[in-house]
């Protein structure tokens, strides 16, 4: 039974967190590097989530932690695409490479 | 027997909708399509939720970032300031190499520590209560203080997005 076992879940997660880091680096626009974060953070819910079900005695605490990390996500995603909106307005471009008065 | 046969498809079916749906998410060309991937991506892991006996959690996933998250992006895209040449083409030629290099190095190197990992089950894993009721009540309990410091951090972020948006637009920054 491949969904009773702890490491079908954590691999899945890893699968996650490699597929969100080979989008940060691919995306050419900051909604797309959005994205991806969101699929890093959804492969640590999930994380916690199996640990939460397989390891852990207090079913509760990993539903929590879950619950906080959502929250968390929907708050990082709020900021982010305002940001995204006022850099545009001061760079007339959403492209990272063009954002780079800070390189020295 | 038949019933478990069945879950089985089941799973598989949200694990496909995942390894599909997160594919499409970091690949496409077309942002519209990858938010369309990642909303996929989120109802598999929903799915996922439900096989971990949680299935308030696999309703929360759905309603927040199927239902808010996803939304939110789609209004980043048309609402906002993407150029349309950068939103239909939104993968570059760069860093190619070194991002598959490095993805696929995680990919190994996690695999490898996990499954060389032993694992001690606890006692009564996935025995216990897992009713909404007594999720409501530690939330309230024994966690009262992440739920308050959480829902700070949920409001100064929506105070945070506003001003943002809002000082942009009316001192004229350029």
């Amino acid at each position: 039974m491949i969904s009773y076992t702890l490491h079908t879940y954590l691999i899945i997660a890893v699968f996650l967190l490699a597929l969100g880091l080979y989008g940060i680096m691919q995306h050419r626009s900051m909604i797309g590097m959005l994205i991806s974060i969101e699929l890093i953070l959804n492969g640590a819910g999930l994380n916690f989530m199996a640990f939460n079900r397989f390891l852990v005695p207090d079913p509760t605490t990993g539903q929590i932690f879950t619950l906080f990390i959502m929250g968390l996500a929907a708050a990082e995603a709020a900021i982010a695409v305002s940001l995204i909106f006022a850099v545009y307005r001061k760079y007339k471009s959403s492209d990272p490479e063009q954002i780079s008065d800070l390189r020295g | 027997m038949a019933y478990g046969t069945f879950t089985e498809v089941f799973f598989y079916l949200f694990v496909i909708l995942i390894v599909f749906g997160a594919l499409v998410a970091v690949t496409s060309p077309i942002l519209m399509k990858a938010v369309m991937g990642l909303a996929m991506a989120m109802f598999g892991i929903a799915g996922l939720y439900l096989y971990l006996n949680s299935p308030f959690l696999a309703l929360m996933q759905i309603l927040i970032y199927v239902g808010a998250v996803c939304i939110m992006i789609v209004f980043g895209i048309m609402v906002g300031y993407t150029p349309k040449q950068l939103a239909e083409y939104a993968i570059g030629p760069k860093n190619t190499i070194l991002a598959i290099v490095t993805s696929l190095l995680t990919l190994g190197v996690l695999t490898l520590a996990l499954v060389k990992t032993q694992w001690v089950q606890g006692v009564d894993a996935g025995l216990g209560d897992y009713s909404l009721a007594h999720l409501g009540e530690t939330l309230m309990t024994r966690y009262g203080l992440a739920f308050e410091l959480i829902s700070v951090v949920l409001m100064i972020a929506m105070i945070g997005a506003v001003a943002i948006t809002w000082n942009g637009k009316h001192r004229g920054i350029k």
